[in-house]
C-alpha cells in the first residue's frame, strides 16, 4: 500500500501513530487501559470514559505481518497452550511473554479492565481468562450477548443487555476510572459513530462499479482499520472515511480498478466475494494470487466483524444504551446462519460478483462453523461457482502456497469456462 | 492432413498421454512412470501414446480382417507387447552398461567379484524378463522398466549372498535413476521389424506346444489359428506399417495437466487445472456424470459438474495424503507385496479389520500392531482399503454429495477392493445411483486435457 500516499493514509497512520503514542504514555498520563475485542467492541464507550483501548486481534494480526507471530506462538506453546488452540490467542500471549512489544515496538501497558463485549466466540473467554491470570490486577467486565438464534434482535433481548449496562459495565468503569458516567459525552460519540458508519457503507457499495475501484477485502481490511482500533465515534474517523470516500470517487471518474502492492490492477477479469478472515502471515502472497489473475472482491464478511453496516442499521444518541447492546448483538459472527446466507447472497447479487470463495481458517471456530453449509446453500440458490480453500489467521505453518495456489487456479479456470459458457448462451 | 490432440496429465506417480482425433476419439494412450526428471516423464508418456496411435492406424486399416479372422487380432495383441519388449530391451542394455560402470568406481576390494556377480545376475534376469515379455504377455501388465527389473533383480541379489547384498543393491539404486530420466530415442520401424522376428520365432516354436485341457477353448482355436497362419497376418502388415511408421501424427494442439503441470514446457494457455480436466474427461465419456471421484497418486478430489460438464465446485485433501495412491503405496512397501497384489488380496479378506488411522505414517504402525497380534493379512488389507475409501467419502460429502451419476477415476479405480468399497458406502450414503468406472479411468485427465486442446484451450469450450 506504500506505493501511492493518499490523504487517507496519511490520515490513517496519523491514527494509529498517535494511539501507540499515547499507550506508551499511559503511565504517565495516568490514562487507563481497556483490552477489548473487535466483534461488539464499545469503542464510544470506551472513549466515554476516556480509556485507551487495546486490541489484542490486532496485535496478533499485525505480529503476523511483521513476521514475528511464529516466534510468540511458539513461546505460548512452551507454556502449554495446545496445537488446537486459536492462534490469536497464542499469538498475544506469546507476545505478551516475551515482554508486550506492540507493533510500532512500543511496550504496551498493562490492562486496567479486560473487557469482554462479545461472547459469540467461545475462544474470548478462556483468552481473557489467560489474561486474567497474567494481569490479576485488571477489572474483568463481562457482558453476555444473546445470539440472534432465530434471526433477529427482539426487545427482550435489548433489555437484556442494557441492564448489564446499567448494573455492570458502567459502575465498574466509573470505578476503575474515577470517571461519571457522562450520558451527553456517549451521544456526541455515538453521533460520530453514525456518522463514519454511513460513510463506510458508501464506500463499500462503490464496488458497485465495473471496474470495482477497490478490493473489498484486502485493501477492506486496511479501511477497516481505524473502527477497529477504536476510532469509531471520533471526528478523526469521520474525516479519514470521508477523504477515502472521496478519494475511491475519484477513482471511478477516472474508471479505474483498485490498488494493489504492485500497482494498479489492469483489466479486472473476476468479480468474487470471500467468506472468511484473510491468513496474515503471507497477506501479499495470498493477496497476489488474487490479483494476478484479475480477480477483484467486491465484498467480504471480514469487513463486517467489527459491525454490519450493509442492511442500514446504525448507532442512534436517542437510545444510546439500547444502540450499544444492538450493535454487539448485530456482529456478523453474531448473525445466525440463514442470516449470513442472506447477506453474502444480496452481497453477490448486487454486486454482480462472478464466484464465492470460502478461506477456512484452521484455528478460528466462530468463523470456520457452518461455513461448507453456508457455501452449498449459496451455490444452490444462486448457482454460482464456488471455491474452497484453508489456511490460518497468524500460524505460518499453515499456510501451504503450492495448496492454496492449486486450488484458485482451478477455480479460476471454472469461472473463466463459464464466463465463456454464459457469453455463448446469450448470442 | 488429419489433426490430433494431445493431452498430458503430469501426476505424482504416473504420467499419463492422450491422443485424441477430430471426432473425440482415443487414438492413443501411453503411461509411465513419474520420475524427477518431468519432462522425460511427459516425453516418454507422448513418444507412448503416438507409438499406440499408429497401433491403433494400423489396426483400422486391417480393421475387416481383425474382426473377422482370429489370428489377426491375436498377431496384433502379441505384436504389442513384443514391440514394448523391444523398448525395455534398448533401455535395459543401457541400464546394464550403467551399472557395471557404477560398480567399476566402487571402492570395494572385491570389486571384481562384485562384477562377476552382477554379470551373472543379469544374464538370469535378461532371458527372464523377454520370456515373460513375450510368452507371458508382460506388456499388458501395467508395470514400468523400474518395477520390472528391480522386482527380478532383488530376488537375485537376495540369493548372491550377504556380502554382495549392499554393494549390489547400491549399484542399482545409483543407476537406475540417470536411467530412467535419460529420453531414450526409438525407430518404430525397426521395432516392428524386430517384433516381427520374435512373432515368427515365438509361432514357429509353438508346433510343439499341444493342447493339454490347461486353458479354454478360445486359447487354443486362437493358438491354432495363428500358427498356421501367421505368415498371411506378416504379409499383411508388411504392406501398410511403412505407411502408418511414416505417416505424420500432427499434433495441432495440447494442454497440459496433472500435479507437474507447472513445470511442463507448455506456453501458459495450454496448461490446465487437473481438476477441469479430470471432470471433463468423465463428463465426455459418461455425459451424464454430474459427481466425479479422482483418487490419484497423492490427492483425491471430489468434483460436481453441471450438465456441459463444467465444475460448479471440488474439494481436494489438504495437508494429508492419507486416502490417495500414496497410501496404497506405501502400505504394499510395509508387506513388501506389489502394488498390484494389494486389491485381490483385500478381496479375499473375510472381514475388515477397523484401520482407525487416518494418517499413512501411523497407520503402518498399526499394521504391525496387528501382524504382531496375528490379524489375518488380507482381513487388514480390506481394513486399509475400507479406511482409504472412508476419507474420500468425506470430501465427497463436503464437496456436496453425490449426485446422479457418479464417475469414479483415477489410478486407484482400477483397485477392485477400492472399487467394491466405493460402490457399498456410495448406496449406503446416497442410495442407488448409476456408477461408472470406465477401463480408461486413470487416463481421464489426459483426455479432458486432449479435449480442452482440441476446443483450443483459450476459446475453450466444452460441447
Ligand atoms: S476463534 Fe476466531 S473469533 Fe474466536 S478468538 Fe480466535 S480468531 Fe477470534
Amino acid at each position: 500500500m506504500e506505493a501511492q500516499k493518499e490523504r487517507s493514509m496519511i490520515l490513517q497512520k496519523e491514527m494509529v501513530s498517535g494511539l501507540f503514542n499515547e499507550l506508551g504514555r499511559a503511565k504517565e498520563t495516568g490514562r487507563k487501559v481497556c483490552y477489548t475485542f473487535v466483534p461488539g467492541n464499545l469503542s464510544e464507550l470506551i472513549r466515554t470514559f476516556d480509556l485507551l483501548p487495546v486490541y489484542p486481534e490486532i496485535n496478533a494480526l499485525q505480529s503476523a505481518m511483521r513476521k514475528k507471530s511464529a516466534g510468540y506462538i511458539k513461546e505460548a506453546e512452551k507454556n502449554a497452550h495446545s496445537e488446537d488452540v486459536c492462534t490469536y490467542v497464542k499469538c498475544d500471549v506469546g507476545m505478551m511473554m516475551k515482554g508486550n512489544f506492540g507493533p510500532t515496538g512500543e511496550k504496551i501497558p498493562e490492562p486496567d479492565i479486560l473487557l469482554l463485549s462479545y461472547t459469540g466466540c467461545f475462544t474470548f473467554l478462556k483468552w481473557f481468562e489467560t489474561l486474567k491470570r497474567l494481569y490479576p490486577n485488571a477489572e474483568v467486565i463481562m457482558i453476555h450477548t444473546p445470539y440472534q438464534e432465530a434471526g433477529k434482535m427482539t426487545p427482550e433481548m435489548t433489555q437484556y443487555m442494557v441492564r448489564q449496562f446499567r448494573e455492570e459495565v458502567i459502575p465498574k468503569m466509573e470505578k476503575v476510572t474515577g470517571i461519571k458516567y457522562d450520558e451527553e459525552k456517549l451521544k456526541y460519540h455515538l453521533n460520530l459513530a453514525k456518522e463514519a458508519q454511513d460513510w463506510i457503507a458508501k464506500i463499500f457499495e462503490t464496488t458497485k462499479h465495473k471496474p470495482s475501484p477497490i478490493d473489498a477485502y484486502f485493501a477492506g481490511v486496511y479501511y477497516i482499520g481505524p473502527i477497529n482500533i477504536g476510532f469509531r465515534g471520533t471526528p478523526e474517523a469521520v474525516e479519514y472515511y470521508k477523504a477515502l470516500y472521496e478519494e475511491i470517487m475519484e477513482r471511478v471518474r477516472l474508471g479505474l480498478g483498485p490498488i494493489t502492492p504492485e500497482g494498479e490492477m489492469k483489466e479486472e477479469k473476476y468479480r468474487l466475494v470471500v467468506e472468511g478472515p484473510p491468513n496474515w502471515t503471507s497477506f501479499r502472497e495470498f493477496w497476489k494470487l488474487f490479483y494476478d489473475m484479475g480477480a477483484v472482491i467486491v465484498a467480504s464478511s471480514y469487513t463486517k466483524v467489527g459491525g454490519v453496516y450493509d442492511l442500514g442499521w446504525r448507532h442512534d444518541s436517542t437510545r444510546p444504551l439500547e444502540s450499544l447492546s444492538e450493535y454487539c448483538m448485530n456482529c456478523y459472527t453474531n448473525l445466525n446462519i440463514p442470516q449470513r446466507i442472506d447477506l453474502l447472497s444480496k452481497c453477490i447479487t448486487e454486486y454482480s460478483a462472478d464466484g464465492y470463495v470460502t478461506n477456512s481458517i484452521k484455528s478460528c471456530n466462530s468463523f470456520s462453523a457452518g461455513q461448507l453449509g453456508m457455501m452449498r446453500e449459496i451455490e444452490d440458490r444462486l448457482e454460482i461457482p464456488v471455491g474452497f480453500i484453508e489456511s490460518d489467521l497468524v500460524d505460518p505453518r499453515y499456510f501451504s502456497y503450492s495448496n492454496i495456489k492449486n486450488r484458485l487456479e482451478s477455480f479460476f479456470q471454472m469461472l473463466e469456462q463459464r464466463k465463456k459458457i454464459v457469453k455463448t448462451e446469450t448470442v | 492432413m488429419n489433426k490430433y490432440y494431445l493431452g498430458i496429465d503430469l501426476g505424482s506417480t504416473t504420467s499419463k498421454a492422450v491422443i485424441i482425433d477430430e471426432n473425440d476419439q482415443i487414438i492413443g494412450r501411453g503411461i509411465t512412470n513419474t520420475r524427477a526428471n518431468y519432462k522425460v516423464a511427459a516425453d516418454i508418456a507422448r513418444e507412448e501414446a503416438i507409438y499406440d496411435a499408429r497401433f491403433t492406424l494400423l489396426s483400422n486399416i486391417i480393421k475387416t480382417d481383425m474382426e473377422a479372422k482370429p489370428e489377426f487380432k491375436k498377431y496384433m495383441e502379441d505384436i504389442r507387447t513384443v514391440f514394448q519388449y523391444q523398448q525395455f530391451k534398448r533401455r535395459m542394455e543401457i541400464l546394464e552398461e550403467k551399472l557395471v560402470k557404477t560398480s567399476e568406481a566402487f571402492p570395494y576390494p572385491n570389486k571384481n567379484e562384485i562384477i562377476d556377480r552382477l554379470k551373472s545376475i543379469l544374464n538370469v534376469i535378461r532371458p527372464q524378463i523377454r520370456h515373460e515379455f513375450v510368452h507371458g504377455g508382460l506388456g499388458s501388465k501395467n508395470q514400468f522398466f523400474r518395477d520390472i527389473v528391480s522386482e527380478r533383480y532383488n530376488l537375485e541379489v537376495a540369493k548372491a549372498g550377504k556380502e554382495f547384498y549392499e554393494p549390489l543393491m547400491l549399484a542399482f539404486d545409483k543407476s537406475i535413476t540417470p536411467v530412467e530420466n535419460e529420453m531414450v530415442q526409438y525407430n518404430f520401424k525397426e521395432l516392428i521389424l524386430e517384433s516381427m522376428k520374435v512373432l515368427e520365432e515365438k509361432y514357429k516354436g509353438l508346433a510343439d506346444e499341444q493342447e493339454d485341457g490347461s486353458k479354454e477353448d478360445w486359447y487354443y482355436a486362437e493358438l491354432n489359428a495363428v500358427r498356421n497362419n501367421y505368415k498371411n497376418v506378416e504379409l499383411s502388415l508388411r504392406e501398410h506399417f511403412e505407411l502408418v511408421a511414416e505417416q505424420e501424427i500432427h499434433i495441432a494442439n495440447m494442454v497440459g495437466t496433472g500435479y507437474g503441470r507447472a513445470l511442463l514446457p507448455f506456453p501458459e494457455e495450454c496448461i490446465k487445472s487437473e481438476i477441469l480436466c479430470h471432470a471433463f474427461g468423465a463428463h465426455a465419456v459418461f455425459p451424464n456424470t454430474r459427481t466425479v471421484l479422482d483418487i490419484g497418486g497423492q490427492d483425491t478430489k471430489a468434483i460436481q459438474v453441471d450438465s456441459h460438464g463444467l465444475v460448479t465446485s471440488f474439494h481436494m485433501n489438504d495437508r494429508c495424503a492419507a486416502g490417495c495412491g500414496r497410501y496404497l503405496g506405501y502400505i504394499a512397501d510395509e508387506f513388501g507385496i506389489s502394488l498390484n497384489e494389494l486389491g485381490p488380496e483385500a478381496m479375499s479378506a473375510t472381514k475388515e479389520t477397523t484401520i482407525c488411522s487416518t494418517c499413512t505414517v501411523f497407520a503402518g504402525a498399526e499394521v504391525k500392531e496387528l501382524i504382531h497380534n496375528g490379524e489375518e493379512r488380507p482381513n487388514i488389507l480390506a481394513g486399509l482399503h475400507k479406511a482409504i475409501v472412508q476419507r474420500a467419502m468425506s470430501l465427497i460429502a463436503r464437496s456436496g454429495g453425490v449426485k446422479n451419476e457418479f464417475t469414479f477415476t483415477g489410478g486407484v479405480a482400477r483397485n477392485q477392493a477400492v472399487l467394491k468399497y466405493v460402490k457399498q458406502m456410495v448406496t449406503e450414503s446416497y442410495g442407488e445411483v448409476t456408477m461408472n468406472i470406465h477401463t480408461d479411468s486413470i487416463f481421464m485427465g489426459a483426455l479432458g486435457g486432449a479435449m480442452f486442446a482440441r476446443r483450443n484451450v483459450t476459446a475453450a469450450l466444452p460441447a
